[in-house]
C-alpha cells in the first residue's frame, strides 16, 4: 500500500469502523477509492478479520454472563496445543480462544444466559475434554473499558462546555 | 456604605468579560449539550509527565523554586526552542518559567507598555491582549485580519496601523480561533517592515506544535535582526495537554526579561514546583506522545474542515491549532444568534466569532478537540440546523 498509511488507516478503523470511505479519505489526505482499495487488501491479506459493534453486553441482556476460563492442557507431540484449541473454538457458546504463556495454557471466553450455564458448559463439555488437566472459571462482574471504549455512565471528559 | 464606583477606576469597570465567558453561562443552562466550544486538549497529560508529578510528591519536594523557575526546566526550555526554532536562549538570564503563557503575555504588556502606548493586536485573536493593555493604560489598536489573507497579518496592515506611539505588535500565530499560521515569508515581510523601528514583538506560539501540512513552524525571533526585538511566549497547556498544570514560559532578550522577573517575582514568587518537574518530564520525555497528538487533530481537522465545506458553510483551511473558523454569513445570522438557536435547537455548542474581536463577526468557532465520534455526531447536528433554517 503506497498512498495510504496502512497504520493510520488501522488506527482510525479501530477507533469507528462506521466512518465512510469519503470520511477516512478525507482524513488522511487520501481519496475514497484508494480507502476502498486498501481495505480491500487488508480485508484479503486476513489483517482485517471483520468487524463487529463494541457492546454494553450488561446493559444488554442483564442475566447474560461472560467468563474467562483458563485451561492448563497436556501438548500433544507434532501439533502441540493447536489439536484442542480447534476443538474448543468450534464450540458455539466459545467467544474467543488466546494460548498463553506462563502458568495456564489457554484462556477460552464464553457467554452464556446464566451462572448456571456457563458453569455446566465448562463441567460438561471443557474440562472432560481428553488433554485437558484442570480449568479455572472467572465470572466478568464487570466491563470497564474495552477495545478502547471506556464503558462509564459518567462521562470521562471533564473539562468544562466552553473554555478560552 | 462604600462608593465602590469611586474604589475601581473607570478603565477598569470599563473592561467587558469574556465573550467566550459569556457564552459559557448559556450553554450551562442547557441540558445535554454536546460542546465544540472546548480550547484544550481532550488528550489526557502524557503519563511519563503525571508520572514525574506522582515521584516529586511522594519525595515531598513542594517547596518555592528559584523566582524564574527550576534551573533544570529553564534549561530543558532552552535545548527544545534550540531545536524547535533555531535560536538560543540561555537559560540563566533570557528564560522565565510563568504560570501558563497567560502570564507571560501579562508580564510582557506589563513590562513595556505605559499610559498612552499602543499596542497592536491582529484580531480575529484570543481574548487577553486588549483587556491587559487597557489596565495599564495603554491602548490596544487592533489590526483586522481577512479571510481572503488567510487570515494572516498582512506588512500593508501592520504598517497602515503603525503610529509614532507604536511600542509593541502581538504576533499571535497558529491562531486562536481562526487556525490561521504565518510561514516564513509571511514573517519575513513583517520583519522588513519593524526592523530599523524599536517596535517590540511578543509573539504568542502556545499552539506551534499544532502546524500542519508539512511545514514546520516557524517563529519570528528566527529572521534576521528579530531575536533581540521578540519575546517568545509559550507552554505546556496545548503541546502536551497540560492545561491545568499552569504552567509556561517566555524567552526573550535579557534587558526585557530582567525586567519582566521583577513583577513575576513581586506578583507569583515561582510557578507551581509539581507542575515544573513534570515539564521537564514533558519536554525529555513525551516529544513522540506530541507527535500522536498532533497527528490525530491533523485528521480530525480535514473531517470537520471538509464537513462544513460539505454542509454550505465555506471554511478557510486553517494551518494550525485545533479550531476551524467557518462563516456563517449566508446564513444571514449573527454570529451571536448562530450560537444561541444552535445550542436552543440542536444543543450543539460553539463559539461566536464576535467574542474574538468586532472583525470575528460572521464566523464561529468550532473546536476539534473531541473524539472522531463526537465530531461527526456534533456535525450531524449543525447539518440538521442548517436544512432547516434554509430560506
Amino acid at each position: 500500500m503506497d498512498a495510504i498509511n496502512q497504520k493510520k488507516l488501522l488506527d482510525v478503523l479501530r477507533q469507528d469502523a462506521r466512518l465512510s470511505n469519503a470520511e477516512i479519505a478525507v482524513m488522511l489526505g487520501s481519496d475514497e477509492s484508494e480507502v476502498a482499495k486498501a481495505i480491500e487488501e487488508l480485508e484479503e491479506n486476513g489483517i482485517i478479520m471483520g468487524y463487529s459493534a463494541i457492546i454494553n453486553e450488561e446493559k444488554a441482556d442483564e442475566n447474560g454472563v461472560t467468563a474467562i476460563i483458563e485451561l492448563k492442557i497436556t501438548p500433544v507431540k507434532d501439533c502441540g496445543f493447536d489439536d484442542l484449541a480447534h476443538t474448543i473454538m468450534e464450540y458455539e457458546e466459545v467467544d474467543s480462544v488466546f494460548l498463553l504463556s506462563g502458568a495456564n495454557d489457554l484462556s477460552v471466553t464464553i457467554s452464556g444466559t446464566s451462572l448456571r450455564n456457563v458453569a455446566l458448559f465448562v463441567s460438561e463439555r471443557l474440562a472432560v475434554l481428553d488433554g485437558v488437566l484442570s480449568t479455572t472459571t472467572h465470572f466478568i462482574l464487570r466491563r470497564y473499558k474495552e477495545k478502547g471504549h471506556i464503558f462509564s455512565e459518567d462521562s470521562f471528559d471533564d473539562r468544562g462546555l466552553v473554555s478560552p | 456604605m462604600i462608593d465602590y464606583d469611586k474604589v475601581i477606576p473607570q478603565k477598569i469597570r470599563d473592561i467587558q468579560p469574556s465573550g467566550i465567558r459569556k457564552f459559557f453561562d448559556i450553554a450551562q443552562h442547557v441540558d445535554g449539550v454536546i460542546s465544540l466550544s472546548v480550547g484544550e486538549p481532550d488528550f489526557k497529560t502524557p503519563w511519563a509527565a503525571r508520572k514525574e508529578a506522582i515521584n516529586i510528591l511522594e519525595k515531598g519536594k513542594t517547596a518555592y523554586t528559584a523566582n524564574s523557575g527550576l534551573i533544570a526546566l529553564r534549561r530543558a526550555v532552552s535545548g527544545y526552542l534550540k531545536d524547535f526554532i533555531h535560536t538560543e536562549y540561555d537559560p540563566e538570564s533570557e528564560i522565565i518559567v510563568t504560570v501558563g503563557g497567560s502570564e507571560a503575555i501579562d508580564l510582557a504588556i506589563r513590562a513595556m507598555i505605559t499610559e498612552g502606548d499602543e499596542v497592536l493586536v491582529p484580531e480575529p485573536s484570543f481574548v487577553c491582549y486588549s483587556p491587559i493593555t487597557t489596565a495599564v493604560g495603554g491602548k490596544a489598536v487592533p489590526i483586522v485580519t481577512k479571510e481572503e489573507d488567510k487570515f494572516r497579518l498582512t506588512a500593508r496592515a501592520l504598517k497602515e496601523s503603525i503610529t509614532p506611539r507604536t511600542k509593541l505588535l502581538i504576533l499571535p500565530y497558529p491562531n486562536n480561533p481562526t487556525g490561521a499560521v504565518m510561514r516564513r515569508g509571511d514573517l519575513e515581510e513583517i520583519a522588513e517592515v519593524l526592523r530599523g523601528t524599536d517596535i517590540m514583538i511578543a509573539s504568542d506560539e502556545i499552539y506551534a506544535e499544532m502546524t500542519y501540512n508539512g511545514e514546520k513552524h516557524v517563529s519570528i525571533a528566527e529572521l534576521d535582526g528579530m531575536r533581540e526585538r521578540t519575546l517568545v511566549i509559550s507552554g505546556f497547556s496545548k503541546a502536551y495537554a497540560m492545561t491545568g498544570w499552569r504552567l509556561g514560559y517566555v524567552a526573550g532578550p535579557v534587558p526585557i526579561i530582567k525586567q519582566m522577573l521583577k513583577l513575576h517575582q513581586y506578583c507569583i514568587m515561582s510557578s507551581p514546583t509539581v507542575s515544573q518537574y513534570a515539564a521537564v518530564s514533558a519536554i525529555e520525555k513525551c516529544g513522540g506522545d506530541v507527535r500522536h497528538m498532533v497527528e490525530e487533530y491533523d485528521m480530525r481537522r480535514r473531517l470537520v474542515v471538509n464537513g462544513f465545506n460539505e454542509m454550505g458553510l465555506s471554511c478557510f483551511e486553517p494551518e494550525g491549532a485545533f479550531y476551524v473558523f467557518p462563516c456563517i454569513k449566508s446564513t444571514g445570522m449573527t454570529s451571536e444568534e448562530f450560537c444561541e438557536k444552535l445550542i436552543y435547537e440542536k444543543k450543539v455548542a460553539v463559539v461566536p466569532g464576535s467574542a474574538f474581536g468586532k472583525s470575528g463577526e460572521g464566523y464561529v468557532r468550532v473546536s476539534y478537540a473531541y473524539s472522531v465520534s463526537h465530531l461527526t455526531t456534533a456535525l450531524g447536528r449543525i447539518r440538521e440546523f442548517l436544512e432547516e433554517h434554509k430560506n
